[in-house]
């Protein structure tokens, strides 16, 4: 948005008022075309075997059975803790494994620290990692490698790892380029760099950034026990409603999760405010 | 020696961390049943498998126009989920705002609203609709656009109230209404980041929707799951390698219009 000096003159030699403006042009352009694709989203969707007006009802009817009368009927407290407890165990080993290799892998990618076709290499690979839908990696490694927590953690994983490289590759350009220079300067090696300057520099922002992904995982985990059969809370939530029916039980889980997920918000909003500075937030 | 003191105490303190993180990390394998040396073994065997067998075949480019028709419903219906929430989120957004909002009591109930779509997973939100909604492409479009009412919604709070106030000051000096300062100064001072975000939330939402695809039986995720029950794999590389090339196309082109606005 820099203010142009000349003016543009249209092709009959009037100053053209809305020139420079490209910003505008794009913004308004973006609108138009997202409205035309919703309206052509709604004519296209199938709507077989859809009755408004009953499933508006009946919705409603669930929401209410659902959160008002919640109750466990086919597994007691203890199974559910313990449901719980492998969700966020799996949340938290794909947590930690992702932070500790996108430790090394953004090394790797940080521009301040290795050359420039690696940083390129590093950066494709994730586009792509992140391209493919987790739900499909948990799927496809549950064929490749076998049923089991392995392939949920592995398929969490790669998201996890294409999240925290990007994080973590910023923290790491942002490191004071006087103390990498200072200690270069002592003819001191990479790795001396790495351990006495990036990691104790940028430690209470690495945590903080894997805390963030582990609120993420959370999520990631319930939906993975559902939809991909990796088992924990989310698998329970998936039976309750698609095999057993039971509202009831599916209200308690419900809110089973939506209590951890929002102590895990608190908890990831206070570390934002206090680590991060206000122009990276997100 | 002072210093030598607080360095002594920032290392154990490092040290305590990483203890304390070895040994969640240890009860999550045995809860779990987890086992990373197995996990280990098994990778190269894993990618082995995956690309002798994940691969599309001339067999399999005849479900291509199923396929893309599949995933032409899903990027429509992510894309009518975003633009929707947004509406509803902007009102949100400002009800929620500490700088322009109107009153406590409507900011708070904004948020707590935004709060509960955000943190009851999207998957939660797609077995209840299925149940009374069916297996039709509205379950799909109403669970991700009720996730992306909240996403949305906390979004537009931090941009408006990080967003330059001397417009809505200077719109305030003439006596303009409310209604023309959220119009005139809020809603244009934010847009270029609103519009970043309404992009951001699109691209989940593609991911998302293979998701809740396989959890309601609607779009390209209905595909997979149909190909992946039934073994066939040509097919699952397939509908993998689509879906890969319509979010990098998408990625791409909001990677623009992010660089020409922001």
């Amino acid at each position: 948005m820099q203010a142009t000096t000349h003016m543009k003159r249209r092709s009959d030699g009037r100053i053209s008022i809305k020139s420079g403006n490209e910003v505008q042009l794009i913004m308004q352009l973006t609108i138009l075309i997202l409205t035309v694709l919703t309206v052509l989203a709604f004519l296209f969707f199938d709507y077989t075997g859809l009755d408004i007006q009953r499933a508006i009802q009946e919705t409603a009817y669930n929401l209410k059975v659902m959160f008002l009368e919640p109750a466990l009927s086919h597994f007691g407290w203890g199974e559910a803790i313990y449901q719980v407890g492998i969700t966020l165990g799996l949340a938290f080993l794909s947590t930690i494994l992702g932070a500790v290799l996108s430790f090394f892998l953004a090394l790797s990618a940080a521009t301040n620290l290795t050359n420039e076709w690696i940083t390129k290499i590093v950066r494709i690979f994730l586009a792509f990692i992140r391209a493919v839908p987790t739900v499909l990696w948990v799927l496809i490694f549950a064929i490749a490698a076998g049923l089991g927590s392995e392939a949920a953690v592995l398929g969490m994983l790669f998201h996890s790892i294409a999240y925290l490289v990007k994080a973590f590759s910023e923290a790491f350009e942002e490191v004071d380029k006087g103390i990498i220079e200072a200690l270069r300067a002592t003819g001191a090696g990479w790795w001396h760099i790495v351990v006495h300057a990036i990691l104790p520099s940028t430690f209470t922002y690495l945590m903080s950034w894997t805390f963030l992904r582990f609120e993420i995982n959370f999520a990631v985990a319930v939906a993975m026990g559902a939809a991909a059969g990796a088992g924990g809370i989310g698998f329970e939530l998936f039976m309750a409603s698609s095999f057993y029916f039971d509202l009831r039980e599916v209200g308690m889980i419900t809110y089973m999760i939506l209590v951890l997920a929002i102590i895990l918000e608190v908890i990831s909003t206070l570390l934002k405010n206090r680590y991060f500075p206000a122009s990276i937030k997100n | 020696m002072n210093e030598n003191r607080i360095r002594y105490k920032k290392n154990q303190q490092m040290i305590i961390v990483v203890l304390l993180l070895a040994l969640v990390t240890y009860l999550s394998s045995v809860l779990t049943d987890f086992n990373i040396l197995h996990g280990l073994a098994t990778l190269p065997e894993a990618f082995i498998w995956i690309f002798s067998n994940l691969v599309v075949t001339e067999e399999s480019l005849e479900r291509m126009p199923t396929i893309l028709d599949k995933l032409v419903e899903t990027i429509l219906m992510s894309i009518a989920a975003t633009t929707t929430a947004t509406i509803l989120s902007l009102f949100l957004g400002v009800m929620g705002s500490k700088s322009v909002g109107t009153s406590k009591l409507l900011g708070i109930l904004a948020r707590f609203i935004a709060s509960l779509s955000r943190n009851i997973p999207v998957v939660a939100w797609a077995l209840i609709l299925l149940l009374s909604f069916g297996q039709n492409s509205l379950t799909g479009y109403l669970a991700l656009f009720v996730g992306s009412v909240g996403f949305l919604t906390r979004a537009f709070i931090e941009v408006i109230d990080e967003s330059s106030q001397s417009a809505v000051e200077a719109l305030q000096a003439t006596g303009a209404t409310y209604i023309q300062i959220i119009m005139k100064a809020v809603i244009p001072e934010c847009l270029p980041q609103i519009i970043s975000w309404i992009l951001f939330m699109i691209e989940t939402n593609i991911r998302n929707a293979t998701l809740v695809g396989i959890l309601t039986g609607t779009g390209i995720g209905y595909t997979f799951d149909l190909y992946y029950k039934t073994l066939n794999y040509h097919g699952v590389a397939l509908v993998t390698v689509s879906i890969v090339v319509a979010v990098i196309l998408i990625e791409l082109l909001s990677n623009h219009v992010r660089k020409v606005i922001l």
